[in-house]
């Protein structure tokens, strides 16, 4: 039996036989001649020690705040909106004359007597307050738990707002129990930028007009990859929804591209862009120098210009020499050590390339809120069953926009080029492993520690939960969802960040004095010396 | 940085912007890692749970072990009860703690679980001689203190027994809401004075565990059931601080006819003498030496360099029994308080503050409870302070006004050092000084003309 198999065996001895029943779907061994499935977006079972959040975090944490000029009002009791105020590290920057509330946390602060008698009221002044003191571009109101079973309708109140207040006022009933992790969220309120928002605001665009989906300008990656984009000649008209502004978004369909960077938490979106605007999309990654390169030659081939793809290659040649040389020197010390990456729902796959530039290798992976597609691939969304929690989130349904639509080219070349690039196509996590390496759905506490204590890795990238718990086991562990406070980790620039960051990380030298001297030898070299000698 | 914030005070009925206090159920959680071998749960979504260990391993910079009920759709609608008992059985098969201490949240709350009931139904099918508590922590009525209460309460109302026919010497301390570096200093004190003592809870040796290549889900630290238990036959209980630890204190003599003293968190020279001195009356010990000349050292910095800071303004936020205290010391330093603000619901605290300013003579400060930081702020920019003392949420205003911040409470996220050393007892309001008068100082190097740049000050 191999040690991934006793890995695999270990970790499942332990659970009472209906958590085993449970965890064994969310675990396997990759294995190239088989087709495999693995068990994911589904409940957490009760009293598991696990990483995930809820509905809220991925709809207000994560997409929703973002966004810099609007006011997001949490309509719920402190704590929610607290927990999420300058904690996730998007960062942001007022366009010239406009606004930037990121440093701002907004709550209705419900109380008892709210709950009793009902929020509407106070959500309604709560609402005209923040109008009336910051003049915002728009306001948001995100539903926290009680909100959602108590029967306030904020939609109502949002509707009420709007008329009365001149701005788009937009509501999510993202309430905390919704789904099973942060992913309903993240869906709920991209649903709600699709409906409302994208579409809004028409505005011819230059040559090459991109967006950047799914990317939250964690540690600034989005300035560093709009600064390669720029550079090269593109135009990014917005990001969804790192950094951006309300009007930015309106315009996201006047672009020619969607770059889906974070496949999980809006690829839906980028299909509905394309059923409705006619706009395709690539998926990309822009982590990791040949990741980045890649990435840049298939947005050239998608443009099918000569002198952008000329361009194309001289920008990463000049990029790639910038940073190859101190890129070495990581990959020199670093060759040779284990990964383990469990983050998010894109970047446990997208960080295995920058590591294997570091000469490191990946042996166990998995992702805190996926889906089944973001593991095996788009190709198996039609087999993807409904359970319960997930019909419980809205579907919408999008329709061609006849006035709006606009073929960004022939269906044939869409055909041929579909066949080199990444158009409408991401192949999953289990694909980039190499075989007998470990995938875990929503790992939990123990399986953290089984896996750490057996394979021993150089690197564990996780979340702040996991990160002190590891690197008391004796392994460096860094936070993958907030970068521990450093960046930017995406495009050319953010590869040497991250190599810097790991390398220190797994040689500063206190790992080595963990052990106290006598522990190590014995204490007792000669004889004490007598009393008074 | 905050560049919305009108100077002019806008009268604000609904919104909070910018809040000086979060919900119950972390401070429940965090009162819970204070019991040995204890994993505390969160009876409520998921979000719940993870924020909490988010926000306290963010500023303990430690693990934080808590399990949740997971709670989904239906399980709102048909109840969390399924979700709590199995959540319970997996627990303790998977995880081995010794007690698991439950919270609820707002969601559990509004449903209305009944947790005592369903642990009731539940210990039948755990393993034998593990232990399962419940405080009710309804993210809608009060603070983070406030679940720390109730949690603390909790322990009582569960544990505590008074066996013996007769009490014992041992004093209880309930610390409050502190760092583990603060409960350390006051055993420390207490052990100098060589008492027998049982404080609960106890986060030191849990929340700043050391490093030893080995990880144990339960460190070392954290007061023993059996401790919390006994605590029933004690002489006296007391309570340091009205907010987080009055209620235990009052159970516990409602329950075990244990007499309490509540007193305030023992920050600066008035206050731990007050806490020695309560001691002191109790048992009937002499003062070590050691600790007056502590004392000694401390009265003697506060006259060597109290120029640093005699006279200035300050501005103290955060959470009450903290803030309460703290207000003591900076008034005994010479200093002004002139905007003290909490964030936690309590008339208490005004009055509180009020008193001590009216001792001093200081007419002109404004106080208040259940305020958020963008009030103090106004306040700030209708007339200013010279320093700010509180937790990490004040940089903002620090940078917008350009002052000085001290960083003292809960949380600090963005420095380190209140995990090791108190701020409690006379060597804590050592570390007070230094850190106020390095903080004034810092400044004034920085910024004044290069003629009056001194060498020595």
């Amino acid at each position: 039996m191999s040690d991934f198999n006793k890995i695999h065996e270990k970790i499942l001895e332990k659970y009472p036989s209906r958590v085993l029943k449970n965890r064994k779907e969310h675990i396997l061994i990759k294995d190239s001649g088989e087709t495999q499935e693995i068990a994911a977006n589904a409940r957490t079972v009760p009293g598991i020690i696990t990483n995930r959040g809820c509905c809220y975090a991925g709809c207000k944490g994560v997409v929703v705040g973002p966004i810099i000029d609007m006011v997001h009002i949490v309509h719920g009791p402190i704590g929610c909106s607290y927990y999420a105020w300058g904690t996730r590290r998007n960062k942001g920057k007022a366009r010239e004359g406009g606004k930037n509330f990121l440093q701002y946390c907004f709550s209705t602060d419900m109380q008892e007597s709210d709950i009793v008698f009902g929020g509407e009221k106070k959500l309604m002044k709560a609402v005209e307050e923040a109008y009336e003191i910051f003049k915002p571009t728009a306001i948001s109101i995100s539903a926290t738990c009680p909100v959602g079973l108590i029967g306030d309708d904020i939609h109502q109140v949002a509707k009420q707002a709007q008329e009365k207040l001149g701005i788009p006022v937009l509501a999510f009933s993202c309430e905390g129990y919704k789904g099973v992790s942060q992913s309903a969220g993240h869906h709920i309120a991209n649903n709600k930028l699709m409906t409302d928002v994208v579409g809004t605001v028409d505005e011819k665009q230059g040559k090459y007009a991109i967006n950047l989906l799914g990317e939250y300008n964690i540690g600034g990656d989005e300035w560093e990859i709009s600064r390669v984009l720029m550079k090269i000649g593109y135009h990014v008209v917005t990001t969804m929804t790192g950094n951006s502004t309300y009007e930015e978004i309106a315009k996201a369909h006047n672009a020619d591209l969607n770059l889906v960077q974070c496949h999980r938490s809006i690829n839906y979106i980028a299909d509905m862009i394309e059923e409705k605007y006619g706009m395709p999309w690539l998926k990309v990654n822009f982590i990791g120098v040949a990741s980045m390169s890649n990435a840049l030659r298939q947005m050239a081939k998608y443009f099918g210009d000569a002198e952008l793809m000329a361009r194309t290659e001289e920008v990463i040649k000049e990029e790639t020499e910038a940073v190859a040389e101190e890129m070495a020197q990581y990959k020199e010390i670093c060759q040779g050590k284990t990964a383990i990456l469990f983050v998010g729902g894109s970047r446990a796959h997208h960080y295995q390339g920058l590591l294997r530039e570091m000469g490191m290798e990946t042996v166990a992976a998995g992702y805190e809120f996926a889906h089944r597609d973001d593991y095996e691939g788009r190709d198996i969304i039609p087999d993807i069953k409904l359970d319960a929690d997930s019909r419980n989130i809205e579907e919408i349904k999008i329709e061609k926009d006849d006035q709006k639509f606009r073929l960004r080219m022939s269906p044939e070349r869409y055909e041929e080029l579909k066949k080199e690039i990444n158009l409408s196509r991401y192949d999953g996590l289990i694909k980039e492993m190499e075989d007998g390496s470990i995938l875990v759905d929503d790992l939990n506490h123990y399986e953290t520690e089984v896996l750490v204590k057996m394979l021993k890795p150089a690197f564990f990238g996780s979340g702040i939960k996991d990160k002190f718990i590891i690197q008391k086991m004796g392994v460096y562990s860094k936070q993958m969802h907030s970068y521990d406070y450093s960046g930017p980790y995406a495009g050319y620039r953010g590869a040497l960040n991250f190599a810097r960051d790991v390398s220190a990380g797994i040689f500063t030298p206190a790992w080595k004095m963990i052990v106290p001297p006598w522990n190590k030898e014995p204490a007792l070299k000669g004889k004490v010396a007598e009393k008074g000698a | 940085m905050l560049d919305y914030t009108p100077k002019e005070m806008n009268e604000r009925e609904a919104l909070v912007v910018n809040p000086a206090k979060t919900c119950q159920p972390i401070g429940a959680m965090y009162a819970a890692l204070g019991i040995h071998r204890c994993l505390p749960h969160s009876h409520g979504s998921q979000g719940c749970c993870s924020y909490h260990r988010m926000h306290l391993t963010r500023h303990y910079r430690d693990p934080i072990m808590a399990s949740t009920s997971s709670f989904t759709e239906g399980a709102c609608v048909f109840g969390g009860k399924t979700n709590l008992a199995k959540g319970l059985e997996n627990i303790f098969n998977i995880y081995n703690p010794d007690i698991v201490a439950v919270n609820s949240t707002c969601l559990s709350e509004t449903i209305g679980d009944d947790i005592g009931e369903i642990i009731k139904d539940t210990l039948p099918k755990l393993p034998a001689g593990k232990v399962v508590i419940h405080a009710n922590t309804p993210s809608y009525t009060g603070s983070h203190i406030t679940g720390f209460s109730n949690m603390n309460k909790a322990m009582v109302t569960y544990l505590s027994e008074a066996k013996k026919e007769s009490k014992n010497e041992t004093i209880n301390v309930l610390p409050g809401f502190v760092e583990p570096s603060d409960m350390k200093e006051i055993k420390r004190i207490l052990g100098m004075m060589g008492l027998s003592y049982i404080m609960f809870p106890d986060t030191s040796g849990v929340v700043n565990a050391p490093m030893t290549g080995r990880y144990e889900m339960y460190p070392e630290g954290g007061t023993p059931i059996q401790k919390i238990v006994e605590a029933g036959d004690s002489a006296l209980t007391i309570a340091l601080g009205d907010f987080s630890s009055k209620e235990a204190a009052y159970e516990l003599e409602k329950k075990c006819e244990v007499p309490s003293s509540v007193l305030e968190l023992p920050i600066g020279v008035v206050n731990t003498d007050a806490f020695i001195m309560r001691v002191v009356e109790q048992t009937g010990v002499t003062v070590p030496k050691e600790l007056e000349v502590e004392r000694g050292q401390l009265i003697d910095l506060m006259v060597d360099i109290h120029n640093h800071y005699h006279g200035k303004k300050v501005a103290l936020y955060g959470d009450p029994d903290t803030v309460i205290a703290l207000t003591q010391f900076i008034v005994s330093l010479g200093m002004v308080p002139k905007y003290v603000l909490t964030g936690t619901p309590g008339k208490a605290f005004d009055k509180k503050v009020k008193e001590i300013l009216l001792a001093a003579g200081i007419k002109d400060a404004k106080v208040g409870n259940a305020l958020d930081l963008m009030t103090l702020h106004q306040w700030i920019k209708n007339d200013p302070v010279d320093l700010l003392i509180g937790n990490t949420y004040g940089k903002y205003i620090a940078r917008a006004e350009n002052i000085p911040l001290v960083r003292v409470g809960f949380p600090i996220l963005d420095r380190v050092g209140h995990s090791f050393f108190p701020t409690v007892g006379y060597v804590g309001a050592i570390r007070l000084i230094e850190k106020i008068s390095t903080a004034l100082l810092d400044k004034y190097d920085r910024e004044c003309p290069e003629e009056d740049f001194e060498l020595v000050l």
